[in-house]
């Protein structure tokens, strides 16, 4: 350090100190804030703390490596946010009906989320009629499919399938491309739940079908998807399960990155080039109400990605180093208690993941916390992302909160937080054996205890709940339940359907699902053909789970 | 014989049926039981109707607990069907999570003795289930002497 620095370090040391001891004059007995992932956050930020010594290495500019200020050179200035809410409900009408409204209203994307009766693996005809639809839409064949989308440009507009292996969803929409003349390489969007990972130690919301066999349907799908629909994503790995479970900010970002790793490292032992494979592979989010704690995971998560891309897993095109995530706000920090509150925590959820750099986002409804969200809710979650960047002006500059003391330095503490994780799944032998282990969700489950201990005692606060509490009669909101005649006609025609169809070509479509499974052909090219077929969803899952084996998640004390 | 905490701690089953997988809530209120000095039987999400009924017979619970985020508890009176079908009429059912306000009435009717939204604290789910585990033993020990 030359003299003339170290002197004007020596006089901002003074400087701070001098601060330091007024404030602990004034404020008296001071409070201990530590933020959710277990950082001490202190009340001032300096150049003691971080300065531009490391610009160029931590930071750079957007667009380029370690892309710490965003993985395109213009971002949001450029390109807005792709604004895509998560949809399912009802019947594939119901679906259409909302969908038609949302790309009307300023959605410029959808997804669609199955009934829970298709998370279980099973059909509409197999399931108790009460539950049908009322959480996701019931979607078990291309033809529903086709409905669902019946006037979207599947060609123009992207999609997202929350679709676990074996990504049935997805072979009902190439289906659908097929009928309409399509070819498959003007299908963009993403596999929004190939993370089958997730599902074993996290969420569970999963086809059933077991660990080793989703693995392999995994790697087959994503060579599938690169010898035939080049422009979607097969790979989206879903730190949003993680958190939703419990895991902390800085938890959830180690377990996605080390869940990618795995994933990576999989598909280029199968013989793929990670310059390909990687620029395919995409993030999914919670972005909880901790404000700069999120921005702060989102930029720390950026630059370690970037670094094991080319480092560790051998990309050379900058472009597969880029890490691509969606964001949706959490619906863990809603409430149920004074829900039209929950419009406030999600607009700094969403400014959170818009200054956190991310590439498409879903904003929840205000009553998401208490079922799916109604057309009204729906309505103000879109428009608040439109208010944010027309109105509130977010996206005139690029990672606007770099530079700052605060935002710096814990850029750098969840950095090591995050990467503290992953070396805990990398000495269990990467993550496909810390949750066969249950490394992870001991990890879960223990900090989602904390985290309501926290609530308990106050330390973390939740208005409405455990302060500022209500007086007056909360107000009803009115909760959204499918038609029930509706579903009734839905399960009575799938059930003629299947009954109509060419039962000896099903019967043979179903065979070669099973050999496939059985042998060393490609099993999603199986799907694919299985589900044009006419073979249902329920179908396609049952030959497969006989074949490749039943999925229980493992649970850990 | 009269049963009390201090010889026989109170059984919980806790829960989930249908179709959703989300087990935060479960998993946390399970812990709170179990630290409050319960013994707590602990089920994977997606259990059979059936078999939640038949798991509380072998494993002679005082309390059912139910966990639903997205919408299972629409299949609850089910439950309670089963359950009377059963003849287990002692054991009490509770439910904990979304239950919006206006399906409330329904569950209470079909005869779910409490239900927690979030927000309610460890303390309040923990006084109930003791409460209740008392209710249920006070009225099998009363059908045990009618037999």
């Amino acid at each position: 350090m030359s003299d003339e620095r170290a002197a004007a370090t020596d006089d901002l040391s003074r400087t701070v100190a001098s601060w330091q001891t007024q404030y602990a004059k004034e404020i008296g007995q001071d409070r201990t804030v530590i933020n959710r992932s277990g950082i001490e956050i202190r009340p001032l930020y300096t150049p003691l703390d971080w300065s531009e010594s490391r610009y160029d290495e931590d930071l750079g500019v957007p667009g380029a490596a370690p892309f710490t200020r965003g993985i395109y050179s213009t971002m949001h200035r450029g390109r807005t946010w792709t604004q895509r809410q998560l949809i399912g409900l009802g019947t594939p009408e119901d679906y259409n009906a909302r969908v038609t409204m949302l790309l009307q209203q300023g959605a410029s994307a959808i997804s669609l989320l199955p009934c829970n009766s298709g998370f279980r693996g099973i059909d509409c005809d197999e399931s108790p009629v009460a539950l049908l639809g009322t959480c996701g839409t019931v979607i078990n064949t291309t033809d529903h499919m086709d409905t669902a989308l019946k006037g979207v440009e599947i060609d123009r507009i992207s999609t997202a399938m929350n679709d676990p292996t074996p990504f049935t969803l997805f072979a009902f929409l190439l289906g659908v491309a097929k009928r309409r003349g399509i070819p498959f390489d003007k299908i963009t969007g993403t596999a929004n739940q190939s993370d089958y990972i997730s599902h074993y130690v996290a969420n569970h919301m999963f086809y059933r079908l077991s660990q080793p066999g989703a693995r392999r349907v995994f790697v087959d799908h994503v060579k599938f998807c690169r010898a035939h629909v080049p422009n979607w994503n097969p790979v989206s790995v879903v730190g949003q399960h993680m958190q939703q479970a419990g895991a902390t900010p800085a938890e959830t970002m180690g377990l996605t990155l080390s869940t990618a790793i795995q994933y990576a490292e999989d598909c280029i032992d199968a013989g793929m080039d990670p310059d390909h494979v990687l620029r395919r592979f995409t993030y999914f989010f919670d972005i909880s109400i901790s404000f700069f704690e999120e921005v702060a995971k989102f930029r720390a998560g950026r630059r370690i990605w970037a670094r094991i891309a080319r480092d560790r897993l051998g990309a050379k095109d900058p472009r597969a180093w880029r890490f691509k995530f969606h964001g949706q706000t959490s619906g863990v920090d809603l409430t149920q208690q004074q829900p039209l509150n929950n419009i406030a925590r999600v607009t700094a959820q969403a400014i959170a993941g818009i200054f956190g750099g991310l590439q498409s986002m879903h904003t929840d409804g205000f009553d998401e916390a208490l079922a799916c969200p109604t057309e009204e809710s729906a309505r103000i979650a879109v428009a608040t992302q439109n208010i944010l960047r027309e109105e509130a002006h977010l996206c005139d500059v690029i990672d606007p909160l770099a530079g700052s003391y605060y935002v710096e330095t814990l850029t750098n503490e969840m950095e090591e937080k995050i990467l503290d994780v992953m070396q805990i799944i990398e000495d269990a032998g990467g993550m496909y054996a810390a949750a066969d282990q249950g490394i992870v969700q001991r990890m879960l489950g223990r900090s989602a205890l904390e985290y309501q201990n926290r609530i308990e005692s106050g330390a973390e606060k939740i208005v409405g709940v455990n302060c500022y509490q209500s007086e007056v009669e909360e107000r009803e909101v009115p909760t959204y339940r499918p038609d029930r005649a509706a579903m009734e006609a839905q399960v009575a025609a799938f059930r003629a359907f299947k009954a109509g169809r060419d039962q000896a070509r099903i019967r043979a479509v179903i065979d070669d699902l099973a050999r496939a499974a059985n042998g060393s052909q490609n099993v999603y090219e199986r799907v694919v053909e299985a589900a044009d077929a006419g073979a249902t969803h329920g179908e396609i899952i049952a030959c497969l789970r006989r074949e490749l084996g039943f999925g229980h998640p493992q649970m850990v004390a | 014989m009269t049963y009390s905490p201090a010889n026989y701690p109170e059984r919980v089953l806790v829960t989930k049926i249908g179709f959703d997988g989300h087990d935060r809530g479960s998993r946390v209120v399970a812990a709170y039981l179990r630290d409050a000095g319960m013994e707590v039987i602990y089920t994977p999400p997606w259990q059979d109707i059936r078999a939640v009924v038949n798991l509380a017979i072998q494993e002679d619970v005082d309390v059912i607990g139910v966990s639903s985020l997205a919408t299972d508890h629409l299949i609850i009176p089910d439950l309670l069907a089963e359950l009377r079908a059963a003849d287990v009429t002692h054991v009490r059912v509770i439910v904990g999570g979304i239950i919006p306000q206006n399906e409330r009435p329904d569950l209470l009717q079909a005869g779910v003795s409490a239900i927690f939204n979030p927000g309610a604290t460890s303390e309040e789910i923990v006084a109930s289930v003791r409460a209740l585990a008392a209710e249920a033993r006070a009225v099998r020990d009363t059908e045990e002497e009618a037999m």
